[in-house]
């Protein structure tokens, strides 16, 4: 068994023993067990890294066996520059929301560790996986535990919220599996990803086959105007929950785009009213989301739109298609990954200890908790894009990227920087700084020893990778280059 | 035609038909103390016949065999869905048990019922004569009727074997009348024969028609698709659990082999005609039926309404077989049907067998309600009934999104591409449905704190169902070759 296999496979193994033995009576035990099991497969992916060949833009740890030789389908993995740092985002964050909801969930605790671990993964197999099929059932397969998280331990509006966010992103799901079939058959009866980006497809063929794929990611991403489910599932999820949703679930549509629609369609992807389209739309989510986060009064709200506003950098740092505006995108969606985490898990610490998200039940928490004001400052600013922090990396070089595409895209995309420092700043401000608002606040505790560690190793990787960002550059650039030389390639 | 002992494709089904009397003349005797006796030789029964048709197939190696003058054939396909008959048959029986022991409904007509059934069945699998298509389907039918009624006291259940049987002898009416024409049109009820003659043109082709037109209508209603489908959700309704459970499963394999036998055997050279009828039918089914389960409150008619979206769904790959006349894609898509039967077969089985192990004296676990908070009373059946619910859904990694998957592409190979995406519409809108269900197990507090009283037999039987539907999940392949291999053999189509 190949180590992409050890990463998908142990985490959903852990899960199913969760499962099967778990029960409430001994929580502790399970809790343990799971925290053992998310270390043990995040040590898994390191190796990955560690031993990742930066002059290769090839597929690297394949793993192939036959799977479904009725449909010629493979059990075909594989890991390149663009995809290797969300198998270890996923395993990473994975293990801090463990850790993060270890006193916050209180009731069937082995069956939430479980759909945690095995969603877990189920999206590294998103990501792993080089086989069309292969990647929709682990596409789908994402939205079962997500569903039982949000319903089970969700708000009180989680039904709701559940369901619409299932159906939502299974609607978007199925015509991308059409599509997926209809590639099958044009392809001469392959589901591989490399017979994919080498079949010729004509120019209304692939504009069709884009809006297929558009359906599926830009529900999950989620890109304006398709993004009402995102603001619903965020607020009604657990805290572990919205943490994986914004860190990790947004990302898989962002990683649809770059590894199906721009490879398999470049030539309706450079369409200028197809990227036009894509660019508008970014743009749209970029500014008039930026402005909605700005007037939200509960603060799972607001960062959820925060991330929709963020997601919006990266669908406009692909469609730019340059080298800064594609790898820009990419460091985005790694640096968003860990603030945004970061963002949910400060709301669920005060949210265990005040049960409201209101940002008017806030105010001078500084007073009383200084040691989480500090932190929560870190990530705030990271998610307006202070430089020094992973927050700044992204978003410069997308506003490059897109300088040189257009100036006036540019000049919009800029506009972030202003509005996610209006948001953000003015929540931290009202929850943060002032006078003590009420005698709940008067009493909170400061983060204890397991809270400052989550939020501390987050910490960490903002710093890190907003001071030193070049393990991501150049793991990214050889494949990024070469994706980019595909697509100007065309098709036709 | 293989040189063979004459009677050998057929051992299983006189095997089948000497102990079905034998049960009813054993029972018939049998001290009370010793009723058990005929559970458990009706599962030897299905056991026997099960070995037995798998030693027809290491007989006739896969090769099409035919017996009785050639009105009888045991090819790969009948065999294969006989093997899953008596399987599904047997699992049906099993589940039932202590439901009907508790309603005093655990008599020896039950099983002799149920293996007449069975054996009406096995004889529309392997029919390859009108006649006896009919007389398979006859006696089917006929039992199925007394079995829905066999609760003689509930009024519920006596309208409805009233309306099944009304409306069930109306369809095999039209079914008769449409075979009579067909008979008219080429002298040969014999379906290889009756192939043969359409294929040389000089059968009158007006008379053809007229006579589709009453097959596929008998057809669909055996099916239950729109719209022919007013009985299934009053059927399943009214009937006690374990007779829906009976009704929703195995049948349906029969009523498929009946019309691939009909339809694909006999009329493949009227594909061009029937294949638009069926379109409409599925369109209409996959439509209504996902639709109508949506405002249902109670489980068995909700599952009622979904046998007909998934009916529908199945007719997709019956209708994708032949293009402009090209017949080379057609075992891929009649294969892809086959997969979709035998995967609903799983799933029904899986579902009802569940509100059967839900269920106790006194108590019908049939409303949507009685659901809620599952997953807090018994974990594991949550777990199961989540899987069952998610594979109906068609969601993968579980087995529902391949059989779905693979009705897709054969309608996506024809070109229809319009019409794969309203199948993954109506699908999306059924997903509603189900997720509703897990929502009231996982998401809901429970109501009924009772404890749940199935017995060993039927928690290990309904774990292996349900996990089925996961590792066949995993696993499709396997499954999926059988049906092609047993569609490539199918006489029109083998090369």
């Amino acid at each position: 068994m190949g180590l992409l296999s050890a990463a998908i496979w142990m985490p959903i193994l852990v899960g199913g023993v969760l499962l099967a033995l778990g029960r409430d009576e001994h929580a502790g035990t399970v809790r343990w067990f799971a925290l053992v099991g998310a270390v043990a497969s995040f040590l898994v992916t390191i190796p990955l890294i560690t031993g990742f060949d930066l002059a290769s833009a090839a597929m690297q740890y394949q793993e192939k066996l036959p799977w479904i030789d009725r449909f010629k389908v493979f059990y075909h993995l594989g890991v390149d520059g663009i995809s290797v740092w969300f198998v270890l985002l996923t395993s990473f964050i994975t293990l801090v929301v463990v850790i993060a909801g270890w006193e916050a969930i209180t009731f069937r605790v082995n069956q939430y560790m479980a759909a945690l671990l095995i969603l877990s993964g189920i999206m590294i197999g998103v990501f792993c996986a080089l086989d069309g099929l292969l990647f929709y059932v682990f596409f789908e397969a994402t939205l079962i535990p997500m569903y039982l998280v949000i319903g089970v331990w969700g708000g009180p509006n989680r039904v709701y919220a559940a369901v619409k966010f299932f159906l939502y992103t299974l609607l978007g799901s199925l015509l991308m599996l059409v599509a997926f079939i209809y590639l099958y058959n044009q392809s001469g009866g392959s589901f591989a990803l490399a017979d994919w980006y080498r079949v010729p497809l004509s120019m209304a063929a692939q504009v069709w086959l884009f809006f297929a794929l558009f359906a599926a990611f830009s529900v999950k991403v989620p890109m304006w105007p398709v993004h009402t489910w995102l603001p619903d599932a965020h607020v009604e999820a657990p805290t572990g929950g919205s943490a994986v949703l914004a860190a990790i679930m947004l990302k898989l549509g962002a990683y649809g785009f770059i590894r199906f629609s721009l490879p398999i369609l470049p030539d309706a992807s450079r369409d200028p009213y197809v990227s036009g389209f894509m660019i508008t739309l970014s743009l749209i989510a970029v500014v008039y989301i930026g402005l909605v986060a700005l007037v939200q009064a509960d603060l799972k709200k607001l960062i959820a739109y925060s991330s929709i506003s963020h997601m919006g950098f990266v669908t406009l740092g692909f469609f730019i298609f340059n080298a800064y505006g594609v790898e820009g995108a990419l460091i985005q969606m790694i640096s968003h990954g860990f603030v945004s985490a970061a963002m949910f898990l400060c709301v669920g610490v005060m949210y265990d200890r005040m049960h409201s998200r209101m940002i008017a039940d806030y105010g001078g928490v500084v007073n009383t908790m200084p040691k989480f004001a500090a932190l929560m400052m870190l990530f705030a600013m990271a998610n307006c894009g202070l430089p020094a922090t992973s927050g700044f990396v992204g978003e410069f070089m997308v506003i490059l990227g897109a300088m040189q595409f257009n100036f006036w895209v540019a000049f919009l995309a800029a506009t972030t920087l202003i509005f996610g420092a209006a948001y953000t700043l003015w929540m931290y401000k009202r929850v943060i700084f002032g006078a003590i608002a009420n005698d709940h606040v008067a009493e909170l505790e400061d983060i204890n020893g397991r809270e400052t560690l989550v939020l501390g190793c987050l910490a960490v990787a903002v710093l890190a990778f907003g001071l030193y960002p070049a393990p991501l550059t150049e793991v990214m650039h050889v494949s990024v280059t070469d994706l980019l030389k595909h697509v100007a390639a065309g098709k036709l | 035609m293989t040189d063979l002992p004459i009677l050998l494709p057929a051992y299983a089904e006189i095997l089948l038909l000497g102990m079905g009397s034998a049960i009813l003349l054993v029972d018939l005797f049998l001290p009370e103390r010793l009723r058990g006796l005929t559970y458990w030789l009706s599962l030897a029964t299905l056991a026997a016949c099960f070995v037995l048709t798998v030693e027809v197939v290491r007989a006739t190696g896969g090769q099409s065999a035919y017996t009785f003058g050639g009105m009888f054939v045991a090819d790969l396909m009948a065999n294969v869905l006989k093997l899953l008959t008596y399987a599904a048959v047997a699992v049906s029986l099993v589940y039932s048990r202590r439901y009907l022991a508790q309603r005093g409904m655990l008599c020896g007509e039950f099983f002799v019922l149920a293996l007449f059934a069975t054996l009406g069945m096995a004889v529309m699998i392997s029919a390859n004569h009108m006649l006896v298509l009919y007389l398979g389907l006859e006696l089917m039918s006929l039992c199925l009727y007394a079995m829905v009624a066999l609760n003689r006291d509930s009024a519920l259940s006596t309208e409805a074997a009233m309306k099944y049987f009304v409306l069930g002898a109306l369809a095999s009416g039209l079914l008769l009348y449409g075979m009579s024409m067909l008979y008219g049109a080429t002298a040969t009820l014999d379906i290889t024969q009756m192939a043969q003659v359409i294929a040389t043109g000089r059968a009158n082709g007006v008379v053809l028609v007229f006579g589709l037109v009453f097959v596929v209508a008998g057809l669909a209603f055996k099916l239950g698709v729109v719209p022919f489908h007013m009985w299934i959700p009053d059927v399943y309704h009214g009937a006690p659990n374990a007779m829906t459970l009976f009704i929703g499963a195995a049948p349906k394999l029969a009523a498929f082999a009946m019309t691939v036998r009909m339809l694909v055997n006999g009329l493949i050279d009227l594909a061009f005609d029937w294949q638009q009828m069926l379109m409409i039918m599925a369109v209409l089914s996959m439509g209504i039926g996902n639709l109508a389960a949506i405002a249902q409150t109670n489980i068995k008619r909700m599952l009622a309404y979904s046998t007909i979206s998934h009916m529908g769904f199945m007719l997709l790959g019956l209708l994708a077989g032949v293009v402009g006349g090209n017949r080379l894609s057609a075992p891929d898509a009649y294969s892809a049907a086959m997969f979709y039967s035998i995967v609903y077969v799983l799933m029904s089985l899986g579902a009802f067998g569940m509100v059967l192990a839900l269920s106790r004296a006194g108590f019908e676990a049939e409303d949507l309600e009685d659901y809620k908070g599952l997953n807090q009373r018994d974990p594991w059946y949550a777990f199961l009934m989540l899987l069952l619910m998610f594979s109906l859904a068609g969601v993968p990694p579980t087995v529902g999104f391949y059989a779905k998957l693979s009705v897709l592409d054969a309608v996506v190979k024809t070109g229809q591409i319009w019409l794969a995406v309203v199948a993954v519409i109506f699908s999306l809108i059924g997903a509603f449905y189900y997720l509703r269900v897990v929502k009231l197990m996982y998401f809901d507090a429970p109501q009924d704190t009772a404890p749940i009283e199935s017995g060993a037999d039927v928690r290990w039987l309904l774990s292996a169902n349900g996990l089925a539907v996961l590792i066949l999940g995993v696993m499709p392949g396997g499954l999926m070759a059988l049906c092609l291999v047993a569609m490539q053999n199918l006489y029109p189509l083998a090369r």
